[in-house]
């Protein structure tokens, strides 16, 4: 599917620019946004070095052991493929914590982690179980303090700059409901065909 | 919210003392550890690299050549019918697929409506509510080499549906 949506954007957008007469610009964008990307892998250096460095550290100290003690009884449901005391647990916990607070800087590096630790518990190419209700968290946002938003709102002087805190937290937990049913609805549908 | 700004600047420092604190407790060797896991992100960074370029060269071929825009106005009659307010639409559609330009979006939305407009708090509370679902499924499966995504990204952009939905309904409640 992603196959389809790659090919399928750059092929719509450049059979429409023939006709709208945005060739130009979509020969530019081309080159731009190529080395925009570079540029941006490049700025994840920083942050996937220092927090994987961080995170080694807080594995060899026991810190991951103990935080995924501490939350696994409210976790483990969402993942029943993951033996309870598997290192992925700890990382997907990190993960949910930092994207919690809206650190999501930090959460992409833990988050990457715990992918591949599942794809160790796997052992395949294909996206497991466990990976895709991970992800379906993650793509509905858990941030429950959105710190950039907040950021954007102060700069424009807003009387108030928080005051969505409380709306975001809604439409957060909806979303993340949703996903979490979205996942369990499809993942028995795939089962039921099989 | 001088809470709230306090815990986002507090945490990052006291959870990296915890760490620290702990390991040399227990007589973890820290500076070597920490250079032996911060390998690990040079690698990936780089693996990271032509997944990005490519999903990025792909969406801004389709937002350069103006179709993404034409497919906006082509909807908006049928999401206005259905209560959605017309400025919010092209943050709506552009939010699961690119985070940059999302952001951009939300920030132009609050500089012309004002952050306490009821705009500029919609566009707040569903910047912060959805994430970028497209991106979040190249990094992390490209991270580790996942070729088949299953139905995850069929679960993603529902969820975001859902999740934009919300903000509207939610927002007009609170604040309507």
């Amino acid at each position: 599917m992603v196959n389809i949506i790659w090919a399928g954007m750059a092929i719509i957008g450049i059979i429409y620019a023939m006709f709208n007469g945005t060739m130009d610009q979509v020969n530019k964008a081309v080159f731009e946004s190529a080395s925009e990307a570079v540029t941006l892998s490049i700025g994840l250096i920083s942050v996937l070095v220092f927090w994987l460095g961080i995170m080694k550290v807080a594995e060899e100290a026991g810190i991951l052991r103990v935080l995924t003690k501490l939350l696994r009884p409210a976790v483990s449901r969402l993942f029943p493929e993951i033996p309870k005391d598997h290192p992925a647990m700890g990382y997907i916990l990190s993960n949910f914590t930092a994207n919690i607070f809206g650190l999501g800087n930090a959460a992409t590096p833990m988050g990457i982690k715990a992918m591949e630790q599942m794809k160790q518990l796997s052992k395949s190419d294909t996206a497991s179980r466990s990976m895709i209700t991970f992800l379906a968290l993650n793509t509905s946002s858990l941030t429950l303090i959105p710190t950039m938003v907040i950021s954007i709102r102060m700069q424009y002087n807003s009387v108030s700059p928080t005051e969505i805190v409380g709306t975001t937290i809604i439409a957060t937990l909806i979303s993340s409901i949703s996903a979490i049913l979205l996942d369990r609805f499809f993942y028995y549908k795939s089962i039921w065909r099989k | 919210m001088g809470i709230i700004t306090a815990i986002s600047t507090w945490l990052i420092p006291c959870f990296l003392l915890l760490v620290l604190a702990a390991a040399t407790w227990k007589k973890v060797p820290t500076y070597e550890i920490f250079v032996e896991g911060g390998k690990e992100g040079v690698k990936m960074a780089f693996s990271l690299l032509p997944f990005l370029v490519g999903m990025i060269v792909s969406i801004s071929i389709l937002r350069s050549s103006g179709a993404l825009e034409a497919f906006t106005n082509l909807i908006t009659p049928f999401l206005v019918f259905i209560g959605i307010p017309p400025e919010i639409i092209p943050l709506a559609l552009v939010r699961p697929i690119s985070g940059t330009a999302a952001l951009g979006m939300t920030t132009e939305l609050i500089d012309s409506n004002g952050p306490d407009s009821f705009i500029g708090r919609l566009a707040s509370t569903m910047q912060g509510s959805t994430d970028t679902t497209l991106y979040i499924l190249t990094v992390y499966f490209g991270a580790v080499g996942i070729k088949k995504m299953g139905y995850a990204l069929k679960v993603g952009l529902l969820a975001d549906l859902i999740g934009i939905l919300a903000s509207i309904i939610v927002v007009t409640i609170i604040f309507g």
